[in-house]
């Protein structure tokens, strides 16, 4: 029997994913770096803590997604696939809360602010654990699968909105508001553009690929649960 | 068609609450009660920002309470019973419109109480009224929802909770800012762009919840 397994090699963009992400490590620790007030060196965290940002809203979108076509076919795989995107989301958003805590810790003498941004993010990790905590609270599959993407739709759809709109409405110690230096516009030099571009596309790539793999091991469990 | 069925689930509802006034009036005296703990706690409040929290987030725990019971009160029979004569749609519908009545029955109300023990330093009632309005009219769409989504998973309150308070956030937040702008007195036109925001997500949360009830409602 030919299964999985036997398929070649590695599929083009999980190695562009690892050769980006192993890129934009070891250069963005070369790289020379505009010496900013505040910032210094620390501007290097620039790499490894957006781009988790980044990622944690591509698997968002990604659950979405899933969550829509499971309610459209009703087959049970797209529902794992939204399941397991939202817990790489969950991953991947601890993850930018642990790297930008550090980096609060070394700019703003915090290990936490009271930030627009902050308040964002953590607002979306919540509705992640509601998430996960819902889809605990209930035994059969298709019931849960079906009210779980609902419950996915309705609070990623409203999340997603509220994370564009938040930014207007008040002011942020983060980079291009209330007077701390940006990277957006004037000081993301083109140097530093050459990496962050290609680590925000790699680390997107890797969530993707993680979450394949749990896919993958999700699917084999079930089907020796089967058999 | 759906005009008419949800005029009769909203009587319907209007009905059922008159007859179990017990419920009714319970929401009345957690109100009451909740104020009175907060006055006790704060005997006067003077500082704006803080009377403006306090009183939002009165407002959300009644809210949450209130709202809770909309679909989880229901019996099994009894949503079997919709299900047979009413689209999911209307169903959905009512429910939020009645959520809406209640939500704007109740905030009024709190703000009563809530000025007649703790103070009203409010400088434009009538801004400060359309925050009251949309703010009761987010949380009654998105806890309708909510409570139709935690009812399918069990029943449990606690669920209620932690799966509204998060997406709530948002609109508690617009809200809170919007209505420390009346409490200031400011001109209007400083509160704009609250109002675009507040209508607008109320409208988005609405048209989504309308959208998705019907998968949640097939059993």
């Amino acid at each position: 029997m030919v299964n999985q397994s036997t398929s070649p090699g590695i599929v083009w963009w999980k190695w562009v994913g690892a050769i980006l992400v192993l890129y934009s490590i070891i250069q963005g620790l070369l790289i020379q770096v505009p010496r900013l007030p505040i910032l210094h060196e620390t501007i290097r965290n620039l790499f490894f803590h957006v781009t988790m940002w980044f990622s944690m809203i591509a698997m968002m979108i990604a659950s979405l997604v899933y969550g829509l076509i499971y309610l459209r076919t009703n087959d049970l795989l797209h529902d794992i696939r939204a399941k397991q995107y939202a817990y790489t989301g969950i991953f991947l958003g601890i993850l930018g809360l642990a790297t930008g805590s550090l980096w609060a810790k070394y700019t703003w003498g915090s290990w936490w602010v009271n930030d627009a941004k902050l308040n964002g993010a953590s607002a979306s990790l919540l509705v992640y654990l509601a998430y996960v905590i819902l889809r605990g609270s209930m035994e059969d599959d298709h019931k849960r699968a079906r009210v779980s993407a609902v419950y996915g739709i309705f609070s990623f759809t409203l999340m997603l909105v509220f994370l564009m709109i938040l930014p207007r409405l008040t002011d942020s110690l983060h980079p291009g508001n209330g007077g701390n230096p940006g990277f957006g516009t004037y000081d993301l030099d083109s140097k530093m553009r050459t990496v962050f571009y290609p680590a925000v596309i790699g680390w997107i790539l890797m969530a993707f690929w993680i979450t394949d793999i749990r896919i993958r091991i999700e699917k084999l469990y079930i089907k020796s649960w089967e058999s | 068609m759906i005009r008419n069925q949800v005029i009769h689930l909203i009587q319907k509802e209007i009905l059922l609450e008159w007859r179990q006034k017990y419920a009714f009036q319970g929401l009345f005296l957690y109100v009451i009660s909740t104020v009175f703990i907060c006055y006790l706690s704060f005997r006067q409040v003077i500082d704006l920002p803080t009377w403006n929290a306090l009183f939002w987030i009165i407002q959300l725990f009644a809210a949450v309470n209130a709202i809770a019971r909309s679909f989880l009160q229901e019996s099994r029979g009894r949503i079997l019973y919709y299900y047979v004569i009413a689209d999911a749609r209307a169903v959905i519908l009512a429910k939020m419109l009645y959520s809406l009545l209640l939500m704007w029955v109740l905030s009024v109300f709190n703000y009563l109480c809530y000025s007649l023990f703790i103070g009203n330093p409010v400088q434009d009632v009538l801004l400060f009224g359309l925050a009251l309005l949309l703010g009761s009219m987010g949380f009654a769409t998105v806890l309708s929802m909510v409570s139709a989504i935690a009812s399918k998973a069990g029943n449990n309150s606690t669920l209620m909770a932690i799966l509204s308070f998060p997406i709530l956030m948002p609109l508690l937040m617009t809200t809170i800012r919007f209505s420390k702008n009346a409490l200031d007195g400011l001109a209007w036109s400083v509160s704009y762009s609250f109002i675009i925001i507040l209508i607008a997500l109320n409208l988005l949360s609405g048209a989504l919840a309308f959208l998705l009830f019907p998968y949640l409602w097939k059993d």
